[in-house]
């Protein structure tokens, strides 16, 4: 089956005042791959994620997803489009249920009250519906983030640092969870554990310095003399 | 169900008190109805979305004005009232539309300045709006159909009723899964926007609403106790509902009521004593702000009552 | 007279409110700048200064000029107390939060104004100006003592500025304004900052109600006034920047007062709150500000 692209961003570039975040970057999506996001700190992942996702507004260049030409749409529509997005410090509604959270990723695509037992049991936290959200554990809250993304049955997922602050045990069960997910959903992981993207990632682009320094299967990557010289700060 | 009987019973009560109430608290009451439907749409924005808008005195004189106006020009009851609902919601579409692409202190600073924007208008219009003196509506302008609302008893009844429809459609639409979207914003809104919500769009429908309710609650004070004045568009009549709010409790659907319901007797109460309506404002806004942020309702929900909408 | 002394007196005029409003709008945008504080108590206090003013010359005997420049002194020295006991036992307990710090400046402005009404009454009353020169142009006589104000206001902002940028206080302040954290981890005591910077806040506007109160009379609402215009101009000016407050204050008191001469006044405020509120939503920086002074 020859491989269809979900998402295809061609020449952005984003400033920051005088400081260019990212610059020129092409960028693809292959439906239904786990695709991994790397690069030192301040490379311009968060930025470049943050414009796939509409948080920010295109300066430069342009965007498709799903054959559509999303670059002018605000960041609500994108989501009912298909781009769901988790956030690298967890945003949940601290003051709502568990339920109550789920329920409202699960309205917000026109979903019926029903299925939020399903959506939570799908991350193993059918067991606190009724807590407040702000009072469960980091990793909890985490898998809370998690199951509000998949309830909203997205095309493809953002995941932005998701294993940040969790423990071994737990980034094992996320680890299993997210291969789990593919291909029906696709994936774009921002991630600084290694093992975690070798693990997952199907394929791997680098950031540097605003712009891509290599794409390729991990493999390819580990062995990318360019990608060594820039993690090793050659 | 438990929190549709309360309501229910604090409705049944209000109509057993057209009965049993003196003359006087009965006119009270009447007064208060009507501001606690002002309250009832200020907390929509306030407590549910959290839209902090120190300028709904502009809605409400909106309603007032656009039925006094109409009353005037030889409209009867009827139209000149929907008008006037028509005219809170209005203004507050537009002025929103403007105003939201701010928030936090700017929304504040912004509404202020609209409301502020309104009463002068409304004070460089004096020959047409009387300016602050005002003007009293027609006999004839507060007939509402067969019914004289000049008499206690069916003014009672039609403040009565208005709040009534006010208080229920208020608790459908905060359990209605509008009603939730509105809490996700206030709790929110990066959250929302990445769930697919047009924040935006949420803020200005609830602020609409918003309106509407304090444009029904001018139209209704200007038929029912057949004045109008610029003094309504002043500041004082933004901060109103706010106190009302905040001592009820925000984000309850009762609490602008209660809130209301507590300034008019306290203020009648300390009035006896000395005139100082302002302290009790003043003071009133100072107390509840320091020590009880959440206001009654909202402090007995946090405290088990968990039911209360 | 013709177009032109009638220009010239309302240009005189103008820039005798830009002075008091200069005065009064360099206290909010202070308070605000340095602690996210939206005071909306602001206006109340310069009625307070205008207030105590009338107390001091009332009651305090001596020569008229003598005692008006005991009125300059006390008057602000109180208003400047108060506030610092208002932000300790009110706006320090909500954390400086925003929202409830304007509805408990709210509060505080009505228990002021109440304050007013019930110890000073609600009528207005004069207070005599410390002296009554006259100076004669060749088209009409001008108020000596409104041209003390300009040259008082200039003198007081300069002093104002040299102390923001050249003292040991100001470094403090900017240092707590600039960053919080930063400020306590190096030793700056910012709880007494915050204190010490709304009640100075406070006295200014305090001062600038003593020294308009001989052109005005004291009553207990006319801080309402001065606290609308304030907003005006330190919206108009960006948001915590004292230069801009500045420039803004000569630009809105020099219109204010041409606009009026020849066109409603009402007009004239409903047209500069609207430019507040589009400023804001459109031009957040504001018109002349770049930033922090």
């Amino acid at each position: 089956m020859a491989a269809v692209t979900l998402l295809e961003a061609r020449g952005l570039t984003h400033r920051f005042g005088g400081l260019t975040a990212v610059r020129g970057v092409d960028f693809d999506l292959t439906q239904g791959e786990c695709h991994a996001l790397i690069g030192p700190n301040g490379a311009g992942k968060t930025t470049l994620v943050s414009l796939l996702s509409g948080r920010l507004p295109v300066q430069t260049g342009a965007i498709r997803f799903a054959g559509q030409d999303i670059t002018r749409l605000p960041a609500h529509q994108r989501v009912r489009r298909g781009i769901a997005y988790t956030f690298q410090i967890t945003s949940v509604y601290a003051g709502l249920s568990v339920a109550e959270n789920a329920g409202l990723a699960i309205q917000s695509r026109g979903g019926a009250e029903a299925e939020v037992p399903a959506a939570l049991a799908r991350v193993g936290l059918e067991g606190m519906a009724e807590a407040r959200a702000g009072t469960l554990s980091y990793g909890h809250q985490r898998l809370l983030e998690l199951a509000m993304g998949l309830a909203l049955h997205p095309r493809l997922l953002i995941l932005d640092e998701p294993t940040q602050g969790l423990s071994a045990g737990e980034i094992g069960r996320f680890k299993d969870l997210v291969a789990g997910l593919t291909p029906e959903i696709t994936v774009l992981l921002i991630e600084h554990n290694m093992e975690v993207v070798m693990d997952l990632a199907r394929r791997i682009t680098v950031l540097n310095f605003g712009e891509v320094l290599a794409t390729g299967t991990p493999k390819a990557i580990r062995a990318n003399r360019a990608v060594q010289s820039a993690y090793l700060g050659g | 169900m438990k929190a549709l009987l309360l309501h229910l019973g604090v409705l049944a009560g209000l109509l057993a008190l057209n009965f049993l109430a003196p003359a006087y608290h009965h006119a009270m009451l009447a007064r208060i109805m009507v501001l606690a439907v002002f309250g009832l749409g200020y907390n929509i924005a306030f407590g549910y979305t959290g839209l902090l808008s120190l300028g709904h005195a502009l809605y409400f004189a909106a309603g007032l004005y656009a039925t006094g106006l109409l009353s005037q020009a030889g409209w009867s009851a009827g139209p000149a009232l929907l008008a006037g609902v028509l005219a809170g919601g209005a203004i507050a579409l537009v002025s929103g539309a403007l105003a939201l692409r701010t928030a936090g202190v700017s929304l504040m600073i912004v509404t202020l300045m609209f409301a502020q924007a309104g009463y002068q208008t409304i004070l460089y219009y004096t020959p047409l709006t009387r300016g602050e003196e005002g003007f009293n509506l027609t006999n004839a302008g507060r007939m509402l159909g067969p019914v004289n609302l000049t008499e206690e008893t069916p003014r009672y009844l039609a403040a009565l009723a208005l709040f009534a429809v006010a208080l229920l459609l208020k608790l459908a639409l905060v359990r209605s899964r509008r009603g939730r979207v509105m809490v996700a914003v206030r709790e929110n809104e990066e959250r929302s926007r990445m769930l697919g919500y047009d924040v935006f769009r949420v803020k200005l429908v609830a602020l609409t609403l918003s309106g509407l309710y304090a444009g029904a609650a001018g139209a209704a004070w200007a038929v029912l106790f057949g004045y109008v004045g610029a003094g309504f568009a002043g500041i004082q009549y933004s901060i109103l509902p706010l106190l009302y709010t905040l001592l009820g409790g925000a984000g309850t659907v009762l609490g602008p009521f209660l809130g209301a319901l507590l300034m008019f007797y306290l203020i009648d109460l300390t009035s006896d004593v000395s005139q100082s309506y302002l302290f009790m404002v003043g003071a009133s806004l100072l107390i509840l702000v320091v020590f009880a942020p959440k206001g009654i309702l909202g402090s007995l929900r946090a405290r088990g009552l968990k039911w209360l909408p | 007279m013709g177009f032109w002394p009638i220009f010239l007196l309302a240009l005189m005029e103008g820039l005798v409110s830009a002075a008091v409003l200069a005065i009064t709008a360099a206290g909010l945008s202070l308070v605000f700048g340095v602690m996210r504080v939206v005071n909306v108590a602001h206006g109340a206090f310069f009625m307070l200064g205008a207030v105590g003013a009338w107390f001091v010359t009332t009651y305090v005997p001596g020569p008229p000029a003598l005692v008006f420049l005991a009125a300059m002194i006390l008057a602000p020295l109180c208003v400047a107390a108060l506030a610092g006991l208002a932000d300790i036992a009110v706006l320090k307990r909500l954390n400086y939060s925003p929202d409830a710090t304007i509805v408990a400046t709210i509060g505080l402005l009505y228990i002021l104004e109440q304050g007013a009404l019930s110890f000073f009454g609600p009528s207005a009353r004069p207070v005599p100006a410390p002296f009554s020169f006259r100076i004669q142009l060749p088209w009409f006589g001008y108020s000596g003592y409104k041209l003390a104000v300009v040259v008082a206001a200039v003198v007081l902002l300069a002093v104002l500025w040299l102390m923001i940028n050249r003292t040991k206080a100001g470094l403090v302040m900017r240092a707590t304004q600039s960053d919080p954290e930063i400020a306590r981890a190096f030793g700056i005591n910012t709880d007494k900052v915050y204190a010490g910077v709304f009640a100075f806040g406070a006295g200014l506007a305090a001062l600038a109600g003593v020294l308009v109160v001989p052109i005005q009379q004291a009553y207990y609402l006319m801080g309402e006034g001065p606290l609308l215009m304030s907003f005006i101009v330190v919206i108009i000016g960006g948001l915590g920047s004292l230069r801009g407050t500045l420039v803004a204050a000569l630009f809105i008191g020099l219109s204010d007062g041409v606009i009026s001469m020849f066109f409603s006044p009402t007009l004239t405020e409903i047209l500069a709150t609207l430019l507040v509120a589009f400023v804001l939503i459109f031009r957040p920086q504001g018109l002349f500000g770049r930033g922090a002074a």
